[in-house]
């Protein structure tokens, strides 16, 4: 019984993971097991290679451990006293000298790999240079070369190095992209942190705060939407172009007033929140809500997405910083009007 | 009672509730910890149970975001300092004396303060939940989010005074063991014949003396900072936060050797006992194990790959971490080789000792896959690291605690808990943890980070998820079905032989269940290792007493170490709501001006006085009365 | 094991070692001491990775007088010879010669306060430097203050031990307090040794 028992206890994790492996290992855009960059796929050569030596180990372990259990059970009866081994120096060599070895295998590629992704290629001509800013609780991109800043969706082009510098304005937060490679701490300022990451092919790929950094920790999401050269430098005009501000007269005062204190559209307004410029082409609202143009299930239509934020900003990212709307004098209707500004502010790339 | 002389019985013994609290007797210290430890891990597990339920599945509002932020701290910070770290000092005062043939430890007065200080703290932290709000920056408490800029509530402040105060109980409790193992050890027993749990016990207290004073400095650090406007971590007053990391980490990761440990040494002595061979390779295990340990103080920054320390320092530190595969890998098949060519019986006991072999295995490889640290950028805080220190404390740690209790439960109650419950408890609580946690090292691999209250759906992280969370259910049961087997087993008569397992090896056994107040009434001799079982191949029913029945000294019980943790903990509530506006003038008045936190300290040292100026002569248990008990 | 033989009877030439609890005091506070060793060491490493960061307040070399540190260092290293005197009067079983050297090593650690004390309100009243000013001050003053305590709370434990000695004599439940007492502030002295070259010299130099 106890038998069946061990050996169905084995087995699950066996068929946990054919049943992943069946699965497709996740999503393309955010799984660790299906990199889409070569950061990614190095690290995950490392980790197949550990893993493999590792299941080694446990073959091993598990095989001795299951002969014993079966093979050295107390018989009825059974009371001559068994011969009492104090050691045996071969065998304790060889279980110390083994695994020394494993970690030698493990080691070499680990020292070659620690020094590639830890090459800082800030100073190279070569890469596309982008500042990351982490907030409470949302991202900020600042390209220095370019002289554009934008917020949440970063625009990357693929097959190029992007060389980040990563710090942050408040908190430690960590910057995240699974699909293209390892995690980064944003930290304050005087320790901050380089890395750098290549896309392999046009997609929107996911990015993830993975430092607690507050309530909205898990919803401090953002999107690396990797483009072809051309379109990356039409992004880049489109950026650049003069505000769009709502038709309304009345409607876009109160939007200068109000909004553009933190936030910028264009070449006007603050920035102590996130940029709105051509929110509308963006994948998300505020991180967490997921915009029906990425064509990806669970989705909504940007302006409800818009709408839903603007009503209530705490009920979607609780200890955001930015004021409830109403409390700043919109009207349920006005809201409405400024959503459906943003999510028609599209950029033309 | 300050005249009494040698031989006086004049000494005031209490009964009931004084008895507990003022008891200097290590037995009843060690259920003291078993209770005060069980209960905050009944506390840690409902908040793992919530955290769990949360998390069923994709954007649940079970609790609110700042809610679960709570939870996992206090989760984490209550398990790892006020569950397991108890449990363990529980059965080291339980069992250590009695394994090297003592009458007590070094300092019965001291044990006793360790015990209430380390109480006073875990309650003070506790006390955070009706007051205001638990600490919510997460167990590492990693400024600048544990900040008083960003943590307003008095959370990190209960957790920081908590911490120090349950802190400098478990130093206490260090340097008592350390100097316990070192002086009071019967004659014979020399330190390589000392029982393997004794062993790591002994390198546990090594540990706990030279880690803990390092977050005792971090902790003040940051309560300074809290507290006092200090700048420690604040960048912009010249401070770094990276620098809390290093403190927090050089103290944290010998911590988690501190907890493995004696898990250790538990297996150590449950597997040869139940497969009635004596341990394999005893000599590379007490190598293997003050490796480890030194090892353990040399790998901290493997927890800050990702913070930026530079690829030399990473490669070095993988490299280190690494190399600790190597003496747990002599543990892991000197067990195996125990076992092998004995006779296993399954007890309770046996089958968690068992099911930490293999369990503990996986822990150890995802953690050497951990230290490779181009992978750990990708691992680094998701839930692939959750199931790896889950692994390790639960599959590793919790384990070797339920096997140490089944196995010890005769020695210190008497009564032989119930084994079919038992057996119920382990495969619920094995199926339940191989199912909460196996899966959750693909969660973390498919990209969900850890720490989150919630997860969007459509992320393959829905049914992994709902199969975790009946995991921890299941477990939850286990535990229940465990506290079931406490209470049924409690209302039975005490009875059980001295050697309930019959083939007991270590001294503990040699004595009754449970031991009279003294413990030997003649000190053993002891002549080599596993030294009760060489008595018995010996064809001897006892062991060789060391000495003649004579009169025992023993030590006085005392109030005063409740007293003390009493007055740090007022202490505490002093400091830490010094700097709070109250509405109430009287209240502004003893806590703004520091007198709440002044007569804290002055309870304290009052006691501390008292405790110099009285001597404690203890008292004698003289022979008749030796000669009685034996025959009743 | 028990100490009821000696207590009226001669005492032993180390009566700090003649019982078994005497021995695990003395061992007990060894062990005490390697853990003060890793919090001051905590400590300095705290003030080392933090003493450049003056957050525009004064800056070290600004801010010490080596006169006055030189003084304290003076002193306290004059104390930790007393308090030598007073074990060796212990051990030649001289009570009277063993109470006066420890007053007078209580002595000269309450001098060593007052210097301590002038300095701090110094720095704080005139120089407006204080724990919030920078990174630097915090971790001075922690680190100075933690050792300024423990001298502190010697100072009031050895004149425990005094009045303890009058009244109930040099016993072997009384000498090992007053070595282990000893131990203690020998180490502190020895922690002091290292702020005056770590904190005072180390800043005036640069």
């Amino acid at each position: 019984m106890m038998k069946r028992w061990q050996a169905v206890k084995r087995l699950l994790p066996l068929m946990a993971m054919f049943a992943l492996v069946l699965s497709g290992c996740g999503r393309e855009d955010l799984s660790v097991l299906r990199p889409q960059g070569p950061v990614a796929q190095g690290q995950l050569d490392l980790i197949k290679l550990s893993i493999s030596i590792m299941i080694v180990v446990m073959v091993v372990v598990f095989g001795i451990a299951a002969y014993v259990l079966v093979k050295f059970r107390r018989k009825k009866g059974q009371d001559e006293i068994p011969e009492q081994v104090e050691g045996n120096h071969k065998l304790e060599i060889i279980w110390t000298a083994i695994p020394l070895l494993l970690v030698l295998v493990l080691a070499v590629p680990t020292i070659q790999k620690v020094f590639a992704y830890g090459a800082n290629d800030w100073n190279d001509p070569e890469a596309v240079k982008v500042e990351v800013t982490s907030h409470q609780f949302w991202w900020e991109f600042t390209y220095p070369d370019h002289g554009v800043k934008t917020a949440q969706e970063l625009v990357v082009p693929v097959g190029k190095k992007i060389a980040f510098q990563l710090k942050t304005n408040d908190v430690l937060h960590s910057f995240w992209v699974p699909s293209l490679g390892g995690k980064m701490d944003t930290n304050t300022e005087g320790s901050v942190n380089y890395m750098t990451l290549v896309a392999d092919k046009a997609d929107t790929y996911i990015g993830k705060c993975a430092e607690l950094c507050g309530p909205s920790h898990g919803f401090m999401e953002f999107r690396v939407k990797a483009v072809d050269d051309a379109t990356f430098e039409q992004w880049v005009t489109a950026m650049k172009a003069p505000a769009v501000l709502p038709a309304d007269a009345a409607l876009a005062e109160k939007f200068k007033t109000n909004c553009l204190s933190c936030h910028a559209v264009g070449d006007q307004g603050g920035a102590m929140g996130p940029n709105l410029t051509g929110i509308g082409s963006r994948e998300t609202v505020a991180s967490i809500l997921l915009n029906d143009i990425s064509g990806n299930p669970g989705t909504k239509p940007t302006k409800d997405n818009m709408v839903e934020w603007l009503m209530e900003p705490q009920a979607v990212k609780p200890g955001n910083t930015m004021p409830n709307p109403k409390d700043l004098g919109f009207s349920d209707e006005e809201i409405e009007q400024i959503a459906d500004y943003l999510a028609n502010y599209k950029l033309d790339y | 009672m300050a005249h009494a002389h040698a031989h006086s019985h004049s000494v005031k013994r209490y009964t009931g509730i004084m008895d507990w609290l003022t008891t200097v007797d290590h037995k009843k210290i060690g259920i003291l910890y078993l209770i005060a430890g069980g209960f905050f891990f009944g506390i840690g597990g409902i908040e793992a149970i919530l955290i769990r339920l949360q998390l069923i599945k994709p954007m649940n509002d079970l609790v609110s975001a700042q809610v679960f932020n709570e939870l996992i701290t206090m989760h984490g910070t209550t398990m790892i300092f006020l569950g397991v770290m108890p449990v363990i000092f529980a059965l080291m005062n339980a069992v250590i004396p009695l394994q090297i043939g003592a009458r007590d430890v070094a300092f019965p007065f001291l044990n006793s303060l360790g015990f209430w200080t380390f109480l006073f703290g875990g309650l003070l932290l506790n006390l955070s939940w009706i007051m205001g709000g638990a600490p919510d920056a997460g167990w590492t408490s990693y400024p600048p989010l544990s900040s008083t800029d960003y943590s307003p509530t008095h959370g990190v402040d209960f957790y920081t005074i908590g911490l120090q105060i349950a802190g400098l109980g478990t130093l206490i409790g260090g340097i008592n063991f350390l100097a316990t193992i070192i002086t009071m050890r019967a004659p014979g027993m020399s330190f390589m014949r000392m029982p393997m749990f004794t062993w790591t016990a002994f390198i546990t207290s090594a540990m706990i003396l030279f880690a803990f004073p390092a977050i005792t400095v971090g902790l003040v650090l940051l309560s300074f900072d809290r507290l006092l406007g200090a700048n420690f971590f604040d960048v912009a007053g010249g401070g770094n936060p990276v620098l809390w990391q290093h403190i927090f980490w050089i103290f944290g990761h010998p911590e988690v050797y501190i907890l493995i440990l004696p898990a250790f040494g538990i297996i150590s002595e449950v597997i040869p006992t139940f497969s009635r061979k004596r341990l394999f390779g005893y000599s590379s295990m007490v190598f293997a194990t003050i490796l480890i340990a030194f090892l353990g103080f040399m790998v901290w920054a493997h927890h800050m790959f990702t913070t930026g320390l530079g690829p030399v320092a990473n490669a070095l530190f993988s490299i280190a971490t690494m190399l600790i595969a190597v003496p747990t890998g002599i543990k892991i098949f000197n067990w195996l080789f125990t076992m092998w060519g004995g006779q296993i019986r399954f007890t309770s006991a046996n089958l968690f000792a068992i099911g930490f072999v293999p369990t503990f295995v996986m822990g150890g490889v995802t953690g050497v896959m951990l230290a490779s640290a181009p992978a750990d950028f990708q691992f680094h805080d998701t839930y692939f690291v959750v199931a790896h220190f889950h692994y390790v404390i639960v599959g590793g740690l919790v384990f070797g605690l339920f096997s140490g209790l089944h196995y010890w439960w005769p020695k210190m109650f008497g009564r032989v808990l119930n084994e079919t419950l038992g057996k119920w408890t382990f495969w619920l609580f094995a199926i339940g943890f191989h199912m909460t946690f196996f899966v959750q090292h693909f969660l973390g691999l498919l990209g969900m980070q850890r720490r989150i209250v919630s997860y969007l759906p459509n992320q393959n992280f829905d049914e992994l998820n709902f199969i975790s969370t009946i995991g921890a259910i299941l477990m939850g049961i286990g535990v229940l079905a465990f506290l079931a087997n406490v209470v049924a087993t409690s209302r039975k008569p005490v009875g059980a032989a001295a050697d309930p397992w019959e083939d007991g090896r270590t001294l503990e056994w040699s004595i009754p269940s449970p031991p009279p107040e003294y413990n030997f009434k003649q000190i053993p001799l002891v002549r080599g290792i596993d030294a009760y079982w060489k008595e018995k191949m010996a064809g001897n029913k006892e062991m060789t007493p060391s000495e003649p029945v004579g009169p025992i000294h023993m030590p006085s019980p005392s109030i005063l170490p409740f007293v003390m943790s009493l007055g740090l903990f007022i202490a505490g509530l002093g400091f830490m709501f010094s700097t709070e506006d109250f509405s109430n003038s009287f209240m502004s008045l003893i806590f703004n001006k520091y007198i709440v936190l002044i007569v804290g300290l002055l309870i304290t040292f009052a006691a501390m006085i008292a405790r110099s100026l009285y001597d404690d002569h203890g008292y004698h248990i003289e022979v008749e009365e030796l000669e009685g008990e034996g025959k009743a | 094991m028990s100490h009821a033989e000696h207590v009226n009877g001669e005492l032993p030439h180390e009566p700090e070692k003649a019982t078994l609890e005497g021995r695990n005091k003395v061992l007990g506070f060894w062990l005490f001491l390697g853990g003060e060793a890793v919090l001051f060491g905590t400590l300095f490493a705290t003030f080392l990775a933090l003493r450049g960061q003056n957050n525009e307040g004064p800056t070290a070399s600004e801010l010490f007088s080596l006169p006055i540190t030189a003084a304290a260092t003076l002193i306290l290293l004059v104390s930790s010879l007393t308090s030598v005197f007073a074990i060796q009067a212990l051990h030649r079983h001289n009570i009277e010669k063993l109470k006066l050297w420890l007053i007078v090593t209580v002595a000269l650690g309450l001098g060593f306060l007052g210097l301590e004390i002038y300095e701090f309100y110094e720095y704080i009243v005139h120089e407006s430097f204080n724990m919030k000013t920078s990174a630097f001050s915090s971790a001075f003053y922690t680190l100075v203050g933690f050792h300024g305590a423990h001298v502190a709370f010697g100072v009031v434990w050895i004149s425990l031990l005094i009045a303890q000695l009058y009244r109930k004599g040099l016993t072997v439940v009384t000498a090992p307090k007053v070595y282990v007492s000893a131990m203690y502030w020998h180490f502190i002295d020895v922690v002091w040794v290292f702020i005056f070259s770590v904190v005072y010299l180390l800043g005036k130099v640069g």
